[in-house]
């Protein structure tokens, strides 16, 4: 029998609203008792947590691993540690691999080199062949074969015609459509944020109506569908704006921002007047937005507009970012900064501990309504739970150093910056997977 | 060639500019734009360039200040006057001026940008001018090398020798830019002449206006756009969309290339729609200050953002431009490399 006694930590669970200091009994990869001064069952593993914040394993709606196609940048397994270390103890992949995840037995190929990672990996299917945009995949073998969620991330489904059959269809699979919010048709390539930050740089801008303009027509399709939109990575005013008023009219509507939306403007593309950067760690889609985007996604997370906080983590190899700004490749890899940014937010005074957890734990479960099954429990710290926790810091400094990480993305324009708040140790099913405590 | 030296208070004399010493004052070690580069910085490169005027008129135009310098011209973009004149430039001042383009050169073989310029490097070139399609190319070049760069043109960005050689002109012509208009009209948005133009003529206390139809300027700089004053934006400046209206009082008006496929429908409805508004007519240009110039950076469309007897009539100075750039791209060569920043 594998027993855990997590001991001595202040224990937050927002879905039972538990924040007081309690251990954790952790017996055969579920949670099998929380209370005050547990005793240690013989053999179990003690896992000492005072002066930590003990919550639910995080759970990520917005993973892209590289596996299969692109190891180079990423492995499951290496994503998997990468998750580990930041407190993630399930992560939601993203189809666009080599080959895409656009078939079952594309999606029992990578469940399978899944299972002995350093956390749970959920799929998420494709929504058009080869994310090609001009064909429907078999949407109900894709849910059967593990599928959370479908999406041609990276790219909106930006034929209106399949997104609306997509919409249809998925209405009697009770799985949503998570979409890359970018009218390409007004995004135009752009390769930033179209401001006042674009026009200095003379580098291509891609306006917030890009965005908008996705947000609204999925609003109607999945209103007229009866389905379900998750919006994912949110990051301009207005969008928040048209969600915010979908979801008053009771539409079954979800969204989710990513860290760096919630703490960078486009700014950090330029670096300074004094030495321009071009920073390419700063490209990413959706861009980098001005301050005003920035805190609407803080509040409209503080709010419950936005369900989760999800990383769009997306490693890159170094020589993808070493070259001009035009060619290099969009994302920030975010697994393990995640906290830091999220904490410091808190810390900042900007939304609570408890719905910070929140939002990284059983808002993401319930949006996705993931808690079924084998999961029943997930994102939570009840009894018969899946044994994911973790071990958190809220007040100790961290300069981020993705030369020290698991992932094989080092691309963070917060290289060097620091952060409140670290990921102390984490549990995944049962198994210590990280133990960065001091000793 | 230029004849007549800058007016007041730039200086000319070869006598003040030692070829042969050392320069001790000169902080720059590339020139990747004009943004960072004071008043005086300016009036420096233009002084020095009046100077290299003086060398352009003697017999044989040649002197040795450069001799044993290497310098690349790495163009990844086609172009005539730009890479002709940094290559004559350089020869004239005695370098080792070797031409590399992107097509027949390692780049067409998938070389980065990075190995490249590390090649180049390897190589011992003292001094890399640069064209490229990227915004930006040149300060990740600056980071990668340790020659100096400089920006012969960045995508849609900087294209410092260009608003320098403007400058160049305009202070010939007038002395002093403090209040004076200068009407910059066409595709601002595509524009890196633009972009310096307004760095440059902002720090010499010109008023510059912006004319352009909405889907060629900045949206962030559109009139009502609403941004707030943001810190990294380019310099405050008027932005008109009636140039009838715009060029009334103007002392100088610069017409910018527009490039034909911008005018197939998409961004614009015609070229013919674009000439009605925006064209730089006879008519126009006599609404503006009677002792007004016409610029143009070229390659010009003739017929569509300038008439043909605007561009040679005699308040036109594309030609000097030209003759101009030359000497401020000696200036530039030679201050940056034996500057010893």
């Amino acid at each position: 029998m594998n027993r855990i006694l997590v001991y001595g930590g202040h224990v937050i669970d927002p879905a039972s609203g538990i924040d007081e200091r309690l251990d954790v009994l952790v017996v055969d990869g579920r949670i099998a008792e929380v209370g005050a001064d547990l005793a240690a069952p013989e053999g179990a593993d003690l896992l000492a947590a005072s002066g930590l914040v003990v919550a639910p394993g995080f759970v990520d709606l917005h993973t892209h691993l590289r596996e299969p196609g692109q190891e180079h940048k990423e492995t499951i397994a290496s994503g998997a540690r990468a998750a580990a270390r930041g407190g993630f103890t399930t992560i939601c992949a993203m189809p666009n691999t080599e080959p895409a995840l656009d078939s079952a037995a594309i999606i029992d190929g990578m469940l399978q080199r899944a299972q002995d990672v350093d956390c749970r990996v959920l799929p998420i299917g494709a929504v058009s062949k080869a994310r090609a945009g001009k064909e429907l995949t078999e949407l109900s073998a894709l849910r059967d074969a593990g599928a959370v969620a479908v999406s041609d991330d990276g790219d909106a489904v930006a034929d209106t015609s399949l997104a609306r059959r997509a919409f249809e269809y998925l209405a009697d699979l009770d799985i949503p459509l998570a979409e890359h919010c970018e009218d390409p048709a007004i995004a135009q390539g752009g390769v930033m944020h179209d401001g006042a930050v674009s026009a200095r740089l003379g580098l291509r801008g891609q306006p917030a109506a890009a965005e908008l303009s996705i947000v609204q027509r999925d609003i109607a399709l999945a209103e007229a569908a009866g389905a379900q939109f998750h919006a994912c990575h949110i990051s301009t005013e207005p969008s928040l704006q048209a969600i915010a008023d979908a979801r008053a009219r009771g539409l079954h509507v979800t969204a989710e921002v990513t860290p760096h939306h919630l703490y960078l403007t486009h700014d950090v593309v330029a670096g300074s007047s004094d030495e321009l950067l071009y920073d390419t760690n700063a490209k990413v889609n959706p861009p980098l937005r001005t301050d005003s985007d920035v805190q609407a996604c803080i509040d409209a997370l503080a709010g419950g507009v936005v369900d989760a906080v999800a990383t769009d983590h997306a490693p890159h190899a170094a020589i993808d970012k070493q070259c001009e700004f035009d060619a290099a490749a969009f994302g920030i890899s975010g697994l393990e900064s995640a906290w830091g940014v999220v904490n410091s937010l808190v810390i900042a005074g900007r939304l609570t501990l408890s719905d910070a957890i929140e939002r990284l734990t059983i808002g993401p479960v319930r949006a996705w309504n993931l808690d079924q099954g084998a999961l029943i429990g997930l994102g939570t710290l009840q009894v018969g739970a899946p044994a994911d926790l973790t071990l958190l810091s809220t007040d100790a400094v961290s300069r981020v150093q993705p030369a020290s990480w698991a992932s094989k993305g080092k691309n963070t324009p917060l290289d060097g910056h620091s952060l409140i708040g670290l990921v102390a140790a984490t549990i995944s099913q049962g198994r210590i997977v990280w133990d960065g405590r001091e000793q | 060639m230029v004849s007549e030296p800058i007016a007041e208070p730039l200086v000319a004399p070869t006598s003040r500019v030692p070829f042969d010493e050392p320069i001790t004052d000169w902080r720059h070690r590339h020139l990747l734009d004009v943004d960072n580069l004071s008043k005086e910085e300016i009036l420096r490169i233009l002084s020095t360039a009046s100077a290299m005027a003086e060398v352009l008129d003697r017999s044989v135009a040649r002197t040795p200040a450069l001799r044993g310098v290497t310098i690349f011209n790495l163009f990844y973009e086609a172009s005539t006057r730009t890479r002709s004149s940094f290559e004559l430039a350089g020869k004239i001042l005695g370098a080792d001026v070797i031409n590399v383009s992107g097509s027949g050169s390692s780049v067409e073989k998938g070389e980065s940008l990075v190995e490249t310029l590390n090649t180049l490097s390897a190589v011992g070139a003292d001094a890399v001018v640069m064209r490229h399609h990227a915004s930006g190319a040149p300060w990740l070049a600056a980071r990668t090398i340790q020659g100096h760069i400089i920006n012969a043109g960045d995508g849609q960005h900087a294209h410092p020798t260009q608003a320098l050689l403007d400058a160049y002109i305009l202070l010939e012509e007038f002395g002093d830019l403090t209040g004076r208009k200068v009407v910059i009209v066409g595709d601002i948005l595509h524009s890196r002449v633009a972009r310096s133009n307004i760095w440059s003529l902002t720090t010499l206390g010109a008023k510059v206006t912006l004319v352009a139809p909405r889907p060629l300027i900045p949206a962030s700089m559109a009139p009502g756009a609403g941004e707030p004053e943001h810190p990294l934006a380019l310099p405050s400046v008027q932005v008109a969309a009636d140039l009838d209206e715009a060029i009334v009082g103007a002392d100088a008006v610069m017409a910018l290339r527009i490039q034909n496929e911008r005018l197939q429908g998409k961004l614009l409805p015609s070229s013919a729609e674009f000439a009605r508004r925006y064209q730089l007519t006879a008519e126009r240009v006599a609404m503006a200050s009677p002792h007004a110039i016409v610029m143009h950076p070229g390659p010009m469309n003739e017929g569509v953002e300038i008439a043909v007897d605007v561009a040679h009539g005699p308040q036109s100075r594309i030609e000097a431009q030209v003759s101009a750039g030359l000497a401020v791209r000696m200036a530039i060569l030679f201050l940056l490399i034996r500057g010893g920043a």
